[in-house]
């Protein structure tokens, strides 16, 4: 009798044609991008241990890898918290260089650090609210809200000073040049900051009542808000997280430099938003993962790494960023049609 | 009375000539227009030939924002384009030749043609969303520029060229015509022919207007064309402006100051109906915004906060919640007033 239905159960799978593969992949359609992310990376680490003979996975390559990309995987952090509710952040670049001059500025004027970092973070946070406001409360497209926000920034960086300010305090340096060793091994306190978000942000994004809002929210916020969620507390939390990451990977890249600089981070909302896509979270929002975008960014630093290994211009890093956030929009498209198909 | 005030254009038109008359208040010479060699000059003939560029990515955009779309790409089609042109110019035996810079201009339009079809491309036939589909042309364009000019900043000294950003034509600004010309030929199109309410129709409901026999893919694919050939006439004025070709510098922001004039003037970026009257006018005001910024001896380099001003309080005037709010304070004050009226009858 069990082996019947077994043998009955085998043949309606078969009829339907699903081996357990598609069964997976039809269960955690949302997870593919991201698992398509990780695939690439690794056949980035493969292809770059080939090309260079054995000389790509070593300890202080990757262990570079992240000390280098702290700050995109900080913003990346905050920025898939604004997509996942179906927004955007534009102004993160410069967000990011109005709170690390500011922060250059201040430590350089004599204030204490214990005065200066907690600025930095609230001027970001506060920058990253007033776009919330607008977008929740007037109806802004989110577009053009962190337009403003982005303007407001870069001209706020420039208005704190035109040119760059070096940075002598020993705090600020020590986040960048301490390396905590294991080994070949090594890792910085700004990349223990970089982890240390990503893992808060997937703690709160998965585990929270927040975080399930946020998630929510981007598949339907009209549903959202019917199932009585709090809609606008989420939405504007998004965006001050958000911005409280610019914050957060000003103050890294003021130490990742030793100089604040007013120029610093033109067009870097663009390769977070890159990462993040890449990574696997959809911009109609709702679908992705923190995990994922740390995947993202480090596709994107692997391929920066990769093209100066081989010395090629840097012209190349632009074009080949931009072809894969293609490659990946497509094949998410793919997969959204596939699933409304199935609707 | 009413109609005018009620008129899309009314507050745009409004904040143009507030604009204007606090320059003229603040320094007279502001309005002066001054005849030289049967040549135009003033503070306000720099402002036109200046918002050629953005005049015409401006129109672009607008037509793309019709159809509920937005086009990223503008600047680094701008940077394209002017790669292209001065590459050819500089490749070539003879820079001053009047034919070897109109083959040049040709050429590098036709390019912008190229990418711009390729962005309605992604857009209209393989269904990405707007501004991802341009973001991908946005970051992978200023590689294509910087290969084309091979990393390095490429500068000709050629007449004809630099005649197209700094020359004149029947006493005015040559850019300025450039920019003149498009706003007449588009609004010709858009408004004299079907073209405009189609593309309306489309940006309001795209499926909807499929059903009704509206051909929304042609229309989105040819938005994004016009786009894009505009973008690279821009990139041909920058390029001529500082003579040469700055893969890193051309149009950097434009898209965003486009988006911001397509907004002032009154289109919604929601899509449906535009107005290329408004855009216009939203374009003169950035630039007089800009002028009046410099003026007032702030570095350009910080400017960008008084944009930033600009947008919030342009998109908080324009939201509903605002107007809700404002018409329940009159309707509050009225009941009110008309109460008190009644306690004095009575």
């Amino acid at each position: 009798m069990a082996a019947m239905t077994m043998a009955r159960a085998e043949t309606r799978t078969k009829e339907r044609g699903e081996s357990p593969v598609q069964t997976f992949i039809s269960r955690h359609g949302g997870m593919m991008p991201s698992f398509a992310a990780v695939l690439i990376l690794i056949l980035l680490f493969i292809g770059g241990e080939i090309f260079l003979r054995g000389d790509f996975i070593t300890p202080r390559n990757i262990s570079a890898l992240l000390l280098d990309n702290a700050v995109l995987l900080v913003l990346a952090v905050g920025m898939t918290f604004v997509i996942l509710t179906g927004g955007i952040d534009l102004s993160v670049g410069s967000v990011m260089a109005f709170t690390g001059i500011l922060g250059a500025k201040m430590l350089g004027d004599g204030v204490p650090v214990g005065i200066a970092i907690p600025a930095i973070l609230l001027g970001g946070a506060a920058i990253g609210l007033l776009i919330g406001i607008l977008v929740q409360y007037f109806g802004v497209q989110p577009f053009i809200a962190s337009l403003a926000g982005l303007f407001l920034g870069r001209g706020l960086a420039y208005i704190v000073s035109l040119s760059s300010i070096k940075v002598e305090n020993d705090a600020v340096l020590w986040l960048q040049s301490t390396r905590i060793r294991l080994g070949d091994w090594y890792i910085t306190p700004t990349g223990i900051i970089a982890l240390t978000t990503v893992a808060v942000a997937a703690f709160v994004l998965h585990l929270t009542r927040f975080g399930r809002t946020i998630y929510a929210i981007g598949g339907n916020e009209q549903s959202a808000r019917l199932m009585g969620l709090k809609v606008g507390r989420a939405k504007i939390a998004a965006y001050v997280i958000s911005g409280f990451c610019a914050g957060l990977a000003g103050l890294l890249l003021t130490a990742y430099s030793g100089a604040g600089y007013p120029r610093n981070g033109i067009g870097t909302e663009l390769d977070a938003i890159a990462a993040v896509v890449i990574g696997g979270t959809l911009l109609t929002g709702g679908r992705g993962y923190v995990l994922g975008s740390m995947v993202g960014v480090f596709v994107y630093g692997t391929i920066k790494t990769i093209i100066n290994f081989m010395g090629a211009e840097q012209s190349w890093m632009q074009i080949i960023v931009g072809s894969l956030l293609l490659l990946f929009i497509v094949v998410q498209r793919a997969i959204v049609a596939r699933s409304e198909g199935r609707r | 009375m009413t109609a005018i005030y009620k008129h899309r254009l009314f507050w745009p038109i409004v904040a143009l000539l507030t604009l204007i008359v606090v320059n003229a208040v603040a320094r007279p010479q502001f309005i002066k227009i001054t005849m030289r060699d049967g040549e135009l000059y003033g503070p306000l003939i720099s402002i036109l030939r200046e918002s050629a560029p953005l005049m015409l990515v401006a129109l672009g955009m607008t037509i793309v924002i019709a159809t509920r779309g937005i086009d990223l790409s503008v600047g680094a089609t701008m940077a394209v384009s002017g790669a292209v042109a001065l590459t050819i110019i500089d490749g070539s035996d003879d820079p001053g030749n009047v034919g070897t810079v109109l083959i040049a201009c040709v050429v590098a339009v036709l390019v912008s043609l190229v990418l711009g079809a390729w962005n309605g491309f992604l857009v209209s036939v393989v269904g990405i969303q707007p501004i991802i589909a341009t973001l991908v042309l946005m970051l992978a364009g200023r590689g294509v520029a910087l290969l084309i000019t091979g990393g390095f900043i490429t500068t000709v000294n050629s007449e004809p060229f630099a005649f197209i950003a700094s020359g004149y034509l029947f006493a005015l600004p040559f850019a300025f015509l450039i920019g003149l010309v498009a706003i007449i030929v588009l609004s010709l199109v858009e408004r004299r022919t079907a073209l405009g309410v189609l593309t309306e129709a489309v940006g309001i409901n795209p499926e909807a207007s499929r059903l009704a026999g509206v051909r929304s893919r042609s229309i989105i694919w040819g938005a994004y064309m016009v786009s894009g050939m505009l973008a690279g006439i821009a990139g041909l004025i920058y390029a001529s402006n500082i003579k040469a070709a700055d893969a890193n510098a051309a149009g950097v922001f434009i898209e965003l100051y486009a988006i911001l004039a397509v907004v002032l003037g009154g289109t919604s970026l929601n899509g449906g109906k535009f107005s290329i009257a408004g855009t216009v006018v939203g374009v003169l005001i950035i630039q007089t915004l800009e002028s009046t910024i410099l003026f007032l001896g702030v570095s350009s380099a910080q400017s960008p906060v008084f944009f930033a001003v600009v947008v919030v309080i342009v998109v908080i005037v324009q939201s509903s919640r605002l107007r809700d709010g404002l018409a329940a304070l009159s309707t509050r004050l009225r009941s009110r007033s008309e109460a008190d009226e009644k306690v004095e009858v009575a």
